[in-house]
């Protein structure tokens, strides 16, 4: 439980981490909280050559509306920060998934930008922000900013769009006109926390609530599945334009898993966990269904 | 002596845990704590392969690493392998076929995990680094993990002396009289069980410090374990060939052990051999989580076919079981001793069975060795027998409590010799069931339970989508294990006695110190001793002081496990106190002026009969016995006293538990609703331990039944390595736990006691397993396996619901049941 030997550098500002980072590139990996680098690099599984220290940048911590509406969720804030903080627990969906992460002592000092920038296949912020169709905003040195969609950031297990040299600043969280209600159903394994599968919803009337129109914007996000979160289209596609009725749920759920390749391990084989992405979807859907209104 | 006395006194008395003050603010001792000048650091190369052969070690480049001090290999190591000190005693058949780890391995390695070779170096780092630079050629080798099949034709071989992977075949019970019950019963069940392999867990990993003093040729060693004492004869008789006065053992503050720390590891000799090869430097080894996973003994394993026969109206006639008991890959240190004495001797549990039969197969497995986890045979057996009144009441059409209440050992039985039971000492006592009375236990928890409403409560679950079940288990334990002429005698004993020690010592100042022979790992006793000692002698709690875990300055002791500290230790420690009451008593005959005869003694106060003003205190006998000045003829100065207590006989805690969960339709996840104990434990010195002792272990026993699994892959590499794949019990699952007591007191020791260390872990298994069944009855699911997981219970469920069998493992002898059909299914 001892990692091997690494150099380290701490960054006081976003200026000086990219400096570090244009300097070290591959060799170096960022640290934030370290709750999940750490227990890596005391196994050896994880060995860098570098720990660039990121973890005392204030300019990368808070949340803050922007004037479009926008949640702006700065890359350090820490999960304990966001349960703190009313901007974000009035999303349902991440008042849902927040206080599962972990514990307290992870909650204290794991940072949202870590979580997604780690890219744990069965981690839950991922699926969250997929589908709140987040936007991750990224700097280098050489290229300056730029915005990832968040469904293009994730690209497989523990692989991300970044690069390299670039650090990842920023989590912006839309905030659409209309009527919405989300949610987040994770069946846990009993082990790690994480998720054999979870699921975030997104449903929502763009004209406003009205107890008789359609869906028209459905967002189905799954983690702890396949070899990346994604987003259900096959799902999204078959509930669009509906009233989401239990009936409509029930028979679109399942393709919540299609196209993907399912994981199975020790805890859950392939179907027990093809079965339980189905009922975490069906569960986040009818609970985003009951807030549709609030 | 008294038991009135006592129980005026501190005694029964919910005080809370002296030595909590220094553990829970983090001013604890433990082996990673001891700091020594010129300290050296080791680490341990492990095995990859779970069966391989070494070609050869490079050691070259991890020498010349930074701060590399020695690297050791097992050629370099003189030592005798360990000793294994529990052979499977009594019957005929394939007689233990023994392979014992060395200090390091130089026959090639049987498990993932297991000591190839050492590095010491200046820190922990440099030592974990240069590990990695030592260079092995391995031949792997084809593994088997699973017990039963590594006995069949065909399986890989880990040793030559062991044929068929055998250590041991062992039975005991009547074979002909069992199977003719069976045969001419009306009703017969069988079942396949398995009995998963468990990780204890204790929050304390293991970890040595091992210092070699060349000025006088002694070695000293700071050890996390159970039993300084006989590590010591152990280290000195069979392994190191050093006199046994030439080794000092000490345990330090010990953060929980389970039982994982009473065996002899192949660190000790490991830190003393290095300490000596540094010309005396100090070496520390401390064992990371994943090592402790990989090599530290894991529990449990058993493959068991149960036949249980009886009569419809619920008489039992004869339980007949065979097991495989997965003893790893190379033998613990009395890893045979679990799966025989401490299991198949218990099998008939609280029931008055009149046939039993049980055989027992060792079997090495490429697998980390297996020896006593919480409980230690006990809680496999009563699994299997809690599981087998379930199992028969169910082919029957008999409730459950009522099937267990006909076949109890009724308390006029009492003292009760089991027919496969613990067998007879030299001399012709037996070893009997001390006392009982099971069925006011079982009233209590069914009342508390609400059993009465059970199908009610079904029903109601069944509108929310949800499947409810109860479960009971009425057990019964073996604790205290003694005498010493049984263990010799039955020739199933760990070729040691089981006697207890305690010297007293009353200094000047009226201050009393306890030695004691055994050996906390967070059991409070240094509060329980001290409630004793204070009592016994009528001085406050706080002016006694336990001291404990140093072979240098505590009389010789058999340490701590088998809940037997308080039925043997506590035994030795009252009558060292009736030993300096004694002697007390003669000098107050002097000081007052009377005769001994007309010496009463009343707390601290000795006084002349009919004469209570004419007294002198223990403290004021103290002062003056220690100064001497004045002493008569004949009497030596000083209140110090020492005893051995051998007791007559073993402890027999009892009880029934009751757990009531909701099953998830959708999901198979289990909710654990609410838990009842009802135990009796004899007389309780401590209530607020016991009922922590009660807590911890039935979490540990819902742990295994719901998701504790040490699980390898068929090539040998432990899958649940890490705490990220291996589920351990959290606060939050469990519900407040409702305990109450009866109170059966033991009359083999003069507290009353019976010992509760593990029968919170021994009972709740078995109630939370029946309860899961329960709840799927109505898929026509017989029985599942453990851990009942979400997963193996919704696949369960789903194979039920397409009408297959859906009864993991079950077979039926009368076909009548295991029919698969939903019965309840929305």
């Amino acid at each position: 439980m001892i990692p091997a030997a690494f150099d380290y550098s701490r960054a006081s500002t976003v200026d000086e981490a990219l400096a570090l980072l244009m300097e070290h590139g591959a060799d170096a990996k960022l640290i934030a909280g370290g709750q999940s680098l750490l227990p890596y690099m005391k196994l050896r599984l994880a060995r860098p050559d570098r720990l660039i220290d990121i973890g005392r940048i204030d300019s990368l911590r808070g949340v803050r509306a922007l004037p479009d509406g926008r949640l702006a969720i700065g890359a350090l804030t820490t999960y304990a920060q966001l349960l703190d903080e009313p901007k974000v627990m009035g999303l349902a969906l991440l008042a849902d998934a927040l206080p599962r992460i972990a514990d307290v002592q992870v909650r204290n000092r794991g940072t949202i930008g870590g979580a997604i920038a780690h890219a744990d296949p069965a981690a839950d912020i991922p699926a969250v922000l997929l589908a709140l169709d987040a936007e991750v905003v990224a700097r280098s040195a050489h290229h300056g900013e730029r915005t990832i969609p968040i469904g293009e950031f994730f690209e497989g297990a523990f692989s991300t769009a970044l690069t390299p040299d670039e650090l990842l600043t920023e989590i912006r969280v839309p905030s659409p006109s209309g009527s919405y209600g989300s949610a987040y159903r994770m069946l846990e394994q009993p082990a790690s926390g994480f998720a054999i599968a979870g699921v975030a919803a997104v449903i929502g009337q763009t004209g406003g609530f009205s107890a008789d129109a359609p869906i028209d914007d459905v967002r189905v996000a799954v983690t702890g599945v396949g070899e990346r979160p994604y987003r259900a289209a096959a799902v999204e596609d078959a509930l669009r334009g509906t009233k989401l009725g239990s009936a409509a749920i029930g028979n679109a759920v399942g393709a919540i898993t299609d196209g993907v390749e399912v994981q199975g391990d020790i805890h859950a084989d392939v179907a027990y966990r093809t079965a339980m992405a189905g009922v975490m979807a069906r569960r986040a859907l009818e609970a985003a269904r009951e807030r549709l209104n609030e | 002596m008294t038991t009135e006395a006592i129980r005026e006194g501190v005694v029964g008395q919910p005080i809370k845990r002296v030595e909590d003050r220094r553990l829970i603010t983090g001013r604890g001792r433990y082996v990673d704590d001891i700091q020594l000048p010129g300290l050296a650091y080791m680490a341990i190369l492990r095995s990859p392969y779970a069966h391989a052969n070494i070609k050869s070690i490079d050691i070259e480049v991890a020498k010349s690493m930074p701060g590399v001090l020695d690297v050791i290999v097992g050629a370099d190591v003189p030592y005798n392998p360990l000793p294994m000190a529990w052979p499977a005693g009594g019957s005929a058949g394939i007689q233990n076929n023994v392979s014992t780890p060395r200090a390091l391995a130089t026959d090639g390695v049987k498990w993932n995990g297991e000591g190839v070779a050492a590095v010491v170096a200046e820190t922990a780092e440099q030592a974990a680094d240069a590990v990695e630079a030592i260079l092995v050629d391995w031949e792997p080798l084809p593994t088997v993990v699973d017990a039963e099949k590594a006995t069949q034709p065909g399986a890989p071989q880990l040793h030559s002396t062991a044929p068929n992977n055998i250590v041991f075949e062992w039975s005991v019970g009547d074979r002909d009289g069992t199977a003719k019950a069976i045969d001419a019963a009306e009703v017969v069940v069988k079942q396949r069980l398995v009995n998963q392999r468990l990780i204890p867990n204790p929050m304390e990993t293991r970890g040595d410090v091992g210092m070699y003093s060349p000025g006088t040729d002694e070695y000293t060693i700071w050890m996390s374990s159970q039993t300084p004492h006989i590590q010591r004869l152990l280290l000195a008789a069979f392994v190191m060939g050093v006199p046994e006065h030439k080794i000092r053992c000490i345990s330090p503050d010990v953060g929980g052990a389970f039982g994982t720390k009473i065996f002899c590891y192949p660190d000790y000799p490991l830190v003393l051999l290095a300490s000596k090869r540094l010309n005396g430097r100090p070496v520390k080894w401390i064992e990371g989580r994943r090592e402790n996973y990989q090599s530290t003994i894991h529990g449990r394993d058993h493959i068991t076919y149960l036949e249980i026969a009886g009569k419809k109206d619920g008489t039992i006639d004869a339980v007949r079981v065979k097991t495989y008991a997965n003893l790893g890959g190379r033998l613990s240190t009395i890893g045979p001793g679990i799966p025989t004495t401490l299991y198949a001797r218990v099998l008939s549990g609280c029931y008055k069975i009149p046939k039993v039969y049980a055989e027992v197969v060792g079997v090495y497995t490429n697998t980390v060795f297996v020896d006593a986890y919480r409980g230690a045979g006990r809680p496999e057996a009563t699994y299997v027998i809690e599981r087998a009144m379930d199992l028969f009441a169910a082919e029957i059409g008999m409730d459950r409590a009522e099937i267990r209440r006909r076949n109890f050992i009724p308390p006029d039985a009492f003292p009760y010799e089991n027919p496969s039971g613990l067998g007879t000492a030299s001399g012709g006592a037996k070893i009997y069931i001390d006392s009982g009375n099971y069925e006011p236990a079982l009233d209590k928890a069914l009342a508390t339970a609400g059993y009465a409403n059970l199908a009610t409560s079904k029903a109601e679950a069944r509108r929310r989508g949800k499947y409810l079940g109860m479960g009971l288990s009425t057990y019964i334990e073996v604790c205290g294990v003694a005498p010493s002429k049984w263990i010799g005698a039955v020739g199933e004993g760990w070729g040691a006695a089981m006697w207890e020690s305690a010297n007293i010592r009353v200094h000047l100042t009226g201050k009393v110190v306890a030695t004691v022979g055994t050996q906390p790992q967070g059991q409070g006793h240094e509060t329980t001793y001290a409630q004793v000692v204070a009592d016994e002698l009528g001085v406050p709690m706080e002016d006694v002081i336990v001291q404990h875990s140093d072979t240098q300055g505590t009389p010789f002791g058999y340490g701590s496990y088998g809940s037997r500290t308080s039925s043997v230790g506590m035994t030795a420690a009252i009558k060292a106190a009736g030993k300096i009451k004694d002697k007390a008593k003669r000098y107050a005959a002097h000081m007052l002026e009377a005769s001994v005869e007309d010496i009463e003694v009343n707390g601290a106060d000795y006084f002349v009969r009919g004469s209570p003003e004419k007294k002198k205190t223990i403290q004021e006998i103290a002062f003056a016995l220690d100064l001497a000045f004045d002493a008569p003829e004949g009497m030596e100065p000083y209140l110090d006293e020492t005893a051995y207590h051998d007791t007559p006989n073993c402890t027999w805690p009892f009880g029934t538990h009751i757990a009531i969960v909701e099953i998830d339709e959708a999901t198979g996840e289990v909710d654990l609703l609410r838990y009842i104990a009802v135990d009796d434990v004899g007389k309780k010195i401590n209530p607020l331990i016991v009922d922590g002792q009660l807590h911890g272990g039935i979490a540990q026993g819902v742990g295994q039944a719901l998701w504790e699994a040490a699980i390898y892959g068929e090539d040998g590499t432990l899958q649940s390595g890490s705490m990220l794949d291996y589920a351990l019990p959290r606060a939050e699952w469990l519900p407040a736990f409702e305990l109450d007591e009866t109170v059966t007191p033991s009359p083999v020791n003069p507290l009353g006691v019976k010992g509760v260390g593990e029968a919170g872990a021994i009972a709740s298994t078995a109630a939370v397993a029946n309860a899961v069944n329960d709840a799927l009855a109505p898929f026509g699911i017989r029985h599942l396996d453990m851990p009942l997981s979400a997963a193996r219970i919704w696949a369960a469920m789903q194979a039920a619901g397409k009408g297959s069998s859906g009864s993991n493992g079950s077979s039926s002898s009368n076909g009548s049941n295991g029919s698969g059909g939903k019965e309840a299914q929305a």
